[in-house]
């Protein structure tokens, strides 16, 4: 017999294997048309954008840019002694360019951040350009040094050669507190000046203790609700949904009403006598006010997830826990918290990582102690305007929520995550 | 939850102190929204409860500040409310149409890539919003989209369409195929048949996913304030201006307000999951 005869065709002579194939590939091939809209619109507006905060935190183009001959000159000169006359003299042709485009102030205000010093005498040298006093024929080598004694300190000529890459990782070192130094190495900022990673560990330290907060208040009200009775549970439920749908601002300002001075909690403590009337505590625009709020505001993430895990849950694992031997406290630890690990996980994840990037309510109700490192990228953003340097922030912050949701895929599996 | 009668002391102990514990919890999830109810009617300046509110004398209540939020004379709220409505009711069509579709094909058992797409149209969800606003402003301000109305509809797409798939694709999990083929091999075209079997099906988990995409939308303030201009404020924003210069009791007329609106989209939000559930079986 011949193969021929033991395929089977289809009523169009084409064999059975390849028409299958053909429509599963157009089966395929619709079903990715249909996700393509949504995809390609985010990849355009979001995820491509993403990659563009990554090149604006490295880019360093702008100095590169403005003395291309100096830094060809340059790749000559060893750093050790003073340059050369043609380093001099290229130093002096870029310059003399930026004069007539008038973005030499620019270039000063980079060198000045480069190295303390560059503002004054680069300005000394604008004088003399403008005056004409620079003889074109001359050693340019001899007329800069004279102008200024810094332009004779090897040390400046060093700090410009540092601008030259295209690229710099400046802004991540300057997230950590680092900088390099005068040798190219990396050494720490002065302690007073030492403010990220206080503000990092801040951030890390809320978003911790917010998220076991959440937990401890979470598990129990997830628990009961889920092993009520329908109808008292759903009564129930509103008390964690409507604050769920309610607006973050509006859930704030209630905070802010509650925790001030004058305010209802306060005036409770004075009245059960734990504080007196004059010395009621600050609990506002600190962190004990970062912590009550969002704890408050972030607890439904944790009870919707956790209460969809224990729904499931069948009653009578406890009764056969308990019947056979176990205390009750012995059945719950043995054989109902294992199964709600899935819960616990989602709803930690979820409270971690929006806690995390939180801002609104750190700004709102944290004062000078409450802030954390998103409110240090929204400053940078609409009032210094150094967009580099909040997106190197906003990339390590992105570092360190992957890193967490990489450690949970491990540990949990990221497919547990249920959205009530 | 009743004991049984042969429960011992400490368990017993223990039970209330856990009936304890939820009942604070419970308090301290939902007391502090009722705290706005009763200052937003103060007749007084200050955020306090007057003595007067404590005696409940008429007199202390008042309505100026709900006249002061709609007839103040230097008001933004109703500009910021017709803003935050408009912008709001774009995002959620865009999202709902996108998301929809999108959820469509990610339930198709075809689809190829599954994992890796799924978390790419996801991720707006995950990432913290202060990063996401910073890369949606670098695209919105490139475009030369900042503070329009169309700049600030496309973040909130962005930000909205993760609800939308999660409700849509979730809603498409217990829906069943053949329906779907029983229309084709009646003569139905794929538009007609999505349009009078499909959609009419997954309807509740369509609007769920819109009531999230819409309350996304109407109360995001994160990204809103890079992109906004002085035309485009939103409730958000003039709340959160608000809040950080002075708690004005306006601020509390508002809040109430919204806090009718969330009581009303969360029944809403209910009524759709049960009908969801019963239409799905999953009826317990």
């Amino acid at each position: 017999m011949s193969s021929e005869t033991n395929k089977i065709l289809t009523t169009d002579g084409i064999p059975l294997e390849e028409s299958l194939k053909k429509a599963e590939r157009k089966n395929k091939i619709k079903a990715f048309l249909l996700v393509s809209p949504l995809l390609l619109f985010l990849i355009i507006t979001y995820i491509f954008p993403i990659g563009e905060m990554f090149t604006r935190s490295i880019d360093d183009k702008m100095i590169t840019n403005m003395l291309p001959n100096t830094f060809k000159s340059m790749e000559k000169w060893d750093g050790q002694d003073m340059p050369e006359e043609d380093v001099f003299k290229n130093f002096y042709i870029d310059f003399k360019n930026l004069v007539e485009k008038k973005e030499h102030g620019k270039l000063a205000q980079r060198l000045n951040k480069e190295k303390n010093g560059f503002n004054t005498i680069l300005k000394k040298l604008f004088r003399q350009i403008q005056r004409n006093k620079i003889d074109e024929n001359g050693s340019f080598k001899d007329q800069i040094t004279s102008i200024h004694k810094r332009f004779d300190n090897v040390e400046y000529w060093r700090a410009i050669k540092r601008t030259a890459p295209p690229y710099t990782m400046a802004k991540y070192l300057k997230g950590m507190d680092l900088y390099l130094d005068e040798k190219g190495e990396i050494s720490q900022v002065a302690e007073d000046r030492r403010i990220h990673r206080i503000l990092w560990l801040r951030t890390l330290e809320v978003a911790f203790f917010v998220t076991i907060f959440c937990f401890l208040m979470g598990y129990p009200i997830a628990h009961l609700l889920a092993t009520l009775p329908m109808k008292y549970s759903n009564l129930l439920m509103i008390c964690v949904l409507l604050p769920f749908w309610t607006s973050l601002l509006v859930r704030t300002a209630s905070w802010m009403i509650l925790l001030q001075q004058q305010g209802i909690v306060n005036d409770f403590f004075v009245m059960i006598g734990l504080v007196a009337d004059d010395s009621r505590p600050e609990m506002m625009y600190n962190k004990v006010g970062t912590y009550v709020a969002m704890t408050q505001i972030l607890l439904p993430f944790m009870v919707l997830p956790l209460y969809s895990v224990m729904k499931t849950i069948s009653p009578s694992l406890m009764r056969a826990g308990k019947s056979l031997g176990g205390t009750p406290f012995v059945a719950f630890w043995k054989v109902y918290f294992p199964l709600t690990i899935p819960g616990i996980g989602a709803g930690c994840l979820l409270v971690f990582i929006l806690a995390i990037g939180y801002y609104i309510t750190p700004a709102l109700v944290g004062g000078a102690s409450g802030t954390l490192i998103s409110n240090q990228i929204a400053y940078h953003m609409k009032t210094t305007l150094d967009w580099s340097f909040a997106s190197a922030m906003g990339l390590m912050l992105l570092t360190g929520v992957l890193v967490v949701y990489w450690i949970y895929n491990k540990l949990v599996g990221v497919d547990n995550i249920k959205l009530g | 939850m009743a004991l049984p009668k042969y429960t011992e002391t400490r368990y017993r102990v223990w039970h209330y102190m856990y009936l304890g514990i939820c009942a604070f919890v419970f308090f301290f999830l939902i007391a502090p929204l009722f705290v706005i109810f009763p200052l937003s009617f103060n007749a007084e300046e200050f955020l306090v409860f007057s003595d007067g509110m404590k005696r409940l004398d008429p007199d202390a209540f008042s309505l100026r500040w709900y006249e002061d939020m709609i007839y103040g004379t230097k008001n933004p709220w109703g500009l910021a409310a017709k803003n935050s409505f408009i912008i709001a009711i774009f995002a959620t069509l865009g999202s709902v149409i996108l998301g929809t579709v999108a959820a469509l094909g990610l339930s198709s058992r075809h689809m190829p890539y599954k994992g890796i797409i799924m978390a790419t149209l996801i991720s707006p969800m995950i990432v913290p919003l202060i990063i996401s606003g910073v890369a949606i402003f670098f695209f919105i301000a490139k475009v030369g989209l900042a503070a329009t109305h169309a700049g600030i509809v496309i973040a909130h797409i962005i930000l909205g369409t993760p609800f939308v798939v999660i409700t849509v694709t979730a809603t498409l999990s217990g829906f069943d195929h053949s329906v779907t083929r029983a229309a084709a091999s009646l003569g139905s075209n794929p538009v007609n048949t999505f349009m009078k079997i499909t959609l009419p099906l997954i309807l509740p988990g369509v609007i769920s996913g819109g009531l999230f995409a819409f309350v996304t939308s109407f109360d995001e303030v994160v990204v809103v304030l890079f992109l906004a201009g002085l035309d485009n404020t939103t409730i958000p924003i003039q709340m959160w201006t608000g809040l950080r210069e002075q708690l004005s009791p306006t601020i509390l007329a508002v809040a109430t307000c919204l806090i009718v609106l969330s009581i009303l989209i969360l029944v809403t939000a209910e009524l759709l999951r049960r009908r969801s559930e019963r239409l799905r079986g999953i009826n317990r």
